[in-house]
């Protein structure tokens, strides 16, 4: 390895913070002036500017074109107006990335809010619960690639002799026979949830067991006095006290869900019918070359959160509203 | 921020009243059914990544042929696939060129958004102009649209500028080699913001009212406010975003796989993502090659979690 190769890239790094350091010093110059005039619309346009430029090149006019280039055909020569959308609804393979994704957003988010319930329960207040909460903690500090390579590993496969990956291992002493897991439609695609729930169950266990913590004691020990079965304090005082807490992880799950690319790309690129939308889309644009089809892949995948958008923005004001 | 992350006084062990010895057994049975899940949980979430870590530490041999519990009866360990992997110049190696490229893109893709973010959220709070709350709600709207709406037409900005019919209004960038690093800086900087302007806002907007009164009377500047005042004051918050968005660039594919040119210029998740997707002729080296990148966050993670959690609760739950 070349030294040169890496002081290149330091070299580029020292660069781009001395010139970002001084469209800072710049914009600050700009904002004192105008502070100083007491010009606050003028402040305010200075302090928005950056993040307003790069939101509106980088974010929302894109999507505004993403949007135009789903009625055009591969290169974007040539209008072809509802082709594409035909194409998603017709084509074998993409319909089964349309199954799968449904699948997926409606699994993955169900079941990490269960478990992260679940496990949030059983934990609180119990003997060395930071340590319980930190381990399945972990995995949110692993990339989606990490946590996809970890379980590629359980999920190895062996013609014959000694088995490598644990889950064949574990049929195998149990006296069956190991299965080539990933290749196997369509059970491959839940042990893909798998490694999506494993990574979220823990930021669904934190955020949960923080709102139990906020559950206040009397109420459970009323319910307790007035004869109630843990069963029944569970799902009359307990889930209703938290239950905005429970919205908010099962949405924060959904996008993350919807948006999921990397775990298909580095498990399965995709193949033996597991290709969901996020990953569909990057792989028609970015490999297959046709823009066309891969924006109108990202459309849908924007119509599919929609709901949420209109839902976030009514709390908001809500909040905006009672915040007055 | 509605929730406590600490437990009071109030969450000691109840009492139990008048507990009878039937209902007495049954707890203890249910609470030794809920000790063994909450065991069985916790070692479902530590097995596999223990597993992943013992395998980097084997000779690749052992790796080819046995599963990676077979240490324990005939340990065997090795630090050669580490050495290969980093600094070898033959295939799948030389990682440490992309572990820099990580490292490069990482700190920049922290530093410009939450600089940014600070700025535009401390106008979005602080700062009286109109249409302030409709600007608010569409930047905080933003947060959920899929970045996927956005790589093409940010990458063909990239390479072919920007131009209505024939007018030219941003020419190509032309970045090439090295440079193209820019791209990603870039890109993060923007998928970053929505995020890091909302949770800032969150705790901006809590601070003290008389606090901004006191310093505007006094003839202190907006400018002079934000830099005295209020950036003091959200320091823990520019942390908690800080290393949100540290470990969101550092874990990144996606970006970094489309803005980040040829395999030489790429962080390392994105060239790891690609080896495990072929799963080719080197993948007894994919456990170390992976563990590299994955140590870096998981320690941040795990000596910052305090900052990390409570970013987590300001930005999901509200009451």
């Amino acid at each position: 390895m070349d030294i040169s190769a890496l002081t290149a890239r330091f070299g580029l790094l020292a660069v781009g913070l001395a010139a970002f350091a001084v469209v800072m010093l710049a914009l600050y110059g700009i904002a004192e002036l105008a502070s100083r005039r007491n010009r606050s619309r003028l402040v305010a346009s200075v302090f928005l500017f950056p993040a307003l430029l790069f939101l509106g090149v980088g974010l929302v006019y894109p999507a505004v074109r993403t949007f135009v280039m789903s009625f055009f055909n591969g290169d974007g020569t040539q209008f072809i107006a509802f082709d594409n959308y035909a194409w998603v609804f017709s084509d074998d393979d993409a319909l089964q990335t349309l199954v799968n994704t449904a699948l997926w957003i409606v699994i993955v988010p169900a079941l990490s809010t269960a478990l992260g319930l679940v496990y949030a329960v059983l934990i609180d207040g119990r003997r060395g619960e930071r340590v319980y909460k930190a381990l399945v903690f972990l995995p949110m500090g692993i990339s989606f690639v990490g946590a996809s390579i970890i379980w590629k590993f359980v999920y190895q496969y062996k013609a014959s002799g000694d088995q490598l990956g644990l889950l064949n291992q574990l049929l195998v002493w149990v006296g069956l026979d190991p299965v080539n897991w990933l290749n196997n439609f369509p059970t491959n695609n839940f042990l893909l949830m798998v490694v999506l729930v494993w990574i979220e169950v823990g930021f669904a266990t934190v955020v949960l067991s923080a709102a139990l913590k906020g559950v206040p004691t009397e109420i459970i020990e009323a319910a307790r006095i007035d004869g109630a079965s843990p069963a029944q304090i569970f799902w009359n005082v307990t889930v209703p006290s938290i239950r905005s807490a429970i919205v908010v992880v099962a949405v924060t799950v959904f996008i993350a869900t919807l948006k999921l690319f990397d775990i298909v790309r580095a498990m399965t690129g995709g193949h033996h019918g597991t290709d969901v939308l996020a990953h569909n889309m990057w792989d028609q644009a970015f490999r297959l070359g046709n823009d066309g089809r891969g924006a109108t892949m990202a459309v849908l995948l924007f119509a599919l959160v929609i709901p949420v958008v209109i839902y976030q923005v009514r709390n908001i004001r809500r909040q905006e509203l009672e915040a007055r | 921020m509605s929730v406590k992350t600490d437990s009071g006084p109030e969450a000691a062990p109840r009492p139990s009243l008048a507990e009878s010895r039937g209902d007495r057994l049954r707890r203890m049975f249910s609470s030794r059914i809920a000790s063994a899940v909450a065991v069985l949980i916790a070692a479902l979430w530590t097995i596999p990544t223990a597993g992943l870590f013992i395998s980097s530490l084997r000779p690749e041999d052992d790796i080819r042929t046995t599963g990676w519990w077979n240490v324990f009866s005939e340990p065997n360990f090795t630090l050669d696939t580490y050495n290969y992997v980093l600094y070898s110049t033959s295939a799948g190696g030389g990682l440490i060129r992309n572990l820099v490229n990580t490292v490069v893109i990482t700190i920049p893709g922290v530093i410009i958004p939450v600089v940014f973010a600070a700025m535009a959220a401390y106008a979005l709070s602080w700062i009286d102009f109109k249409g302030r709350n409709t600007l608010y709600i569409a930047i905080f709207a933003l947060q959920v649209v899929p970045i996927q709406m956005a790589l093409i037409p940010l990458l063909s900005f990239f390479s072919k500028g920007l131009a209505i019919g024939d007018f030219t209004i941003v020419p190509a960038w032309q970045l090439d080699g090295v440079n193209t690093i820019v791209q990603v800086w870039i890109a993060h900087s923007i998928f970053g913001l929505p995020l890091a302007i909302f949770l800032l806002h969150n705790f901006m907007r809590e601070l003290p009212g008389d606090v901004m009164e006191a310093a505007r009377i006094d003839g202190a500047s907006h400018s002079q406010i934000f830099r005295k005042v209020v950036l003091p004051l959200v320091t823990p918050a520019l942390a908690s975003i800080g290393i949100f968005q540290f470990l969101w660039v550092w874990n990144d594919f996606l970006v970094g796989r489309t803005f980040g040119g040829g395999e030489a210029t790429r962080p390392l998740t994105a060239v790891l993502g690609d080896m495990a997707g072929t799963w080719g002729f080197g993948w007894t080296r994919l456990p170390a090659a992976a563990f590299i990148a994955i140590i870096v966050p998981l320690l941040v993670f795990l000596l910052l979690q305090r900052y990390f959690v409570r970013g987590l609760l300001a930005g999901s739950v509200k009451g």
